[in-house]
């Protein structure tokens, strides 16, 4: 039977990335639709509505929600290629607790910097580099968070590198002097098809900030 | 010396997942009771990132955040399933125990309501939450995970039992027959599980301990304000 794959995702989106990578990963072919987010597509509303957000994956008309939910079940039906998390159970715990450190801490902060000013932003720049750094700690010497091949933690975080350069503009700062080891690792995965081709160009995005931060008053 | 040890504290749903979790597996395992204004070295040594408990350490090497490590026991002790195997009802099962992280603040605003229009929109907004859950996730099953408790149902224990206290400290029911019937049944299922039956904390205790939490963070959001 064929397999049928969509993708409901907006091009922006660090969530919808990692589901692009992880597909890319995997080498499957699917259908990428892009969604307006001021005016939601019938089949969106349709297949997330707990929600209504991208990015949502169709595997044979069945809806699957949550990006860290999206790339597990990628990585578990495409399971022969590429694999994503590790096998044992306690490298894959490490790799879980890690993926939602990410989820907890890495949009927020990176939101507070550029939605706020003066000590707001201060606080948020601090917390963003402090989360950065741990994860840093967690990379160590590997080229990836993943080893020697790109994993499940890597597929999480690189996205937010598409993000960096609105981050730093906004906030007055360089995400490279406080965080080398984590620029370098995101140039690594960069330099693989299935990341660079997932990612939008970071002056574009930073385009995109700007727009928002128009939109919403924020000067 | 125990090869299992969990670091837990007496009041938390957390903690109580893994318990829970533990108990069904039929695994042996050490509880450490962390007192959480003086939290041991060991465990600020095991779980450095958040400082927090539980926190399950496995021959030593240790696992933090009571849903990883839900996941971790799940893999580790395959016996009495509590994660479907077919990957897409793995990641229902999965949805659904993230929307009860996504809608955390909701559950939150309406504990430290204190009245007006403001606990009314909070009840309200929490209602709408539960009638989510009960119409989509629970439907006209027993249990979230069908016949028997799955990790579905282990990591909604936080609403049969915490939340029903919550509603007694606050004075206002929210999870009843009248507005959500299904779950309130699943509520009285749940409870009733042998495992959880015999592994869910004081009552009076309880009781009084959401009084003191409740209280001391209304107090230091109004220092906020």
């Amino acid at each position: 039977m064929a397999e049928e794959v969509v993708l409901l995702d907006f091009w922006p989106s660090p969530f919808g990335m990692r589901v692009r990578i992880a597909l890319a990963e995997k080498g499957i072919k699917y259908e990428y639709k892009e969604e307006d987010l001021k005016n939601k597509s019938a089949l969106l509303l349709q297949m997330n509505p707990v929600h209504k957000k991208i990015p949502v994956l169709i595997h044979n008309g069945k809806p699957v929600c949550e990006s860290l939910i999206q790339v597990q079940y990628i990585d578990e039906v495409w399971h022969h290629k590429s694999p994503l998390l590790p096998s044992d159970p306690y490298q894959r715990a490490i790799a879980r607790f890690w993926a939602d450190f990410v989820d907890k801490k890495i949009y927020d902060l990176g939101r507070k910097v550029w939605t706020t000013k003066g000590e707001e932003q201060e606080a948020a720049k601090k917390e963003f580099i402090e989360s950065l750094k741990l994860l840093e700690g967690e990379l160590g010497d590997k080229p990836y968070f993943g080893g020697e091949n790109l994993g499940y933690v890597d597929v999480v975080l690189v996205p937010f590198y598409s993000w960096f350069y609105a981050y730093e503009k906004c906030g007055n700062f360089s995400i490279e002097a406080e965080c080398p080891k984590l620029i370098a690792w995101a140039k690594r995965c960069m330099q693989k098809e299935s990341v660079s081709k997932s990612l939008p160009d970071r002056e574009k995005v930073y385009g995109f900030v700007l727009q928002l931060k128009k939109a919403f008053g924020i000067e | 010396m125990a090869d299992v040890k969990l670091h837990g504290f007496w009041a938390s749903p957390f903690s109580y997942r893994v318990i829970w979790a533990l108990k069904i597996k039929g695994v042996d395992y050490e509880y450490i009771e962390e007192d959480l204004s003086n939290k041991s070295e060991l465990l600020l040594k095991y779980n450095p990132v958040y400082k927090k408990i539980p926190v399950l350490v496995h021959g030593g090497k240790p696992i933090a955040e009571s849903l990883v490590i839900l996941e971790y026991i799940e893999e580790t002790w395959p016996g009495n399933p509590l994660l479907p195997s077919d990957p897409y009802e793995k990641a229902m099962a999965r949805f659904w125990i993230q929307f009860a992280v996504a809608k955390a603040s909701v559950y939150r605003a309406f504990f430290v309501s204190t009245g007006g229009e403001d606990q009314e929109k909070a009840r309200k907004d929490w209602l709408e939450v539960l009638k989510i859950l009960e119409d989509q996730a629970l439907g006209d099953k027993k249990f979230f995970g069908g016949d028997t408790i799955n990790l579905v149902d282990i990591s909604y224990g936080v609403l049969a039992y915490w939340f029903k206290n919550t509603e007694e400290v606050i004075g206002i029911k929210v999870l009843e027959p009248t507005t959500l019937p299904r779950l309130s049944q699943w509520v009285q299922n749940f409870m009733q599980v042998p495992v959880i039956k015999e592994n869910i904390p004081d009552s009076h205790k309880m009781l009084a301990y959401l009084r003191i939490v409740r209280e001391k963070i209304i107090v230091a959001e109004q220092h906020n304000k």
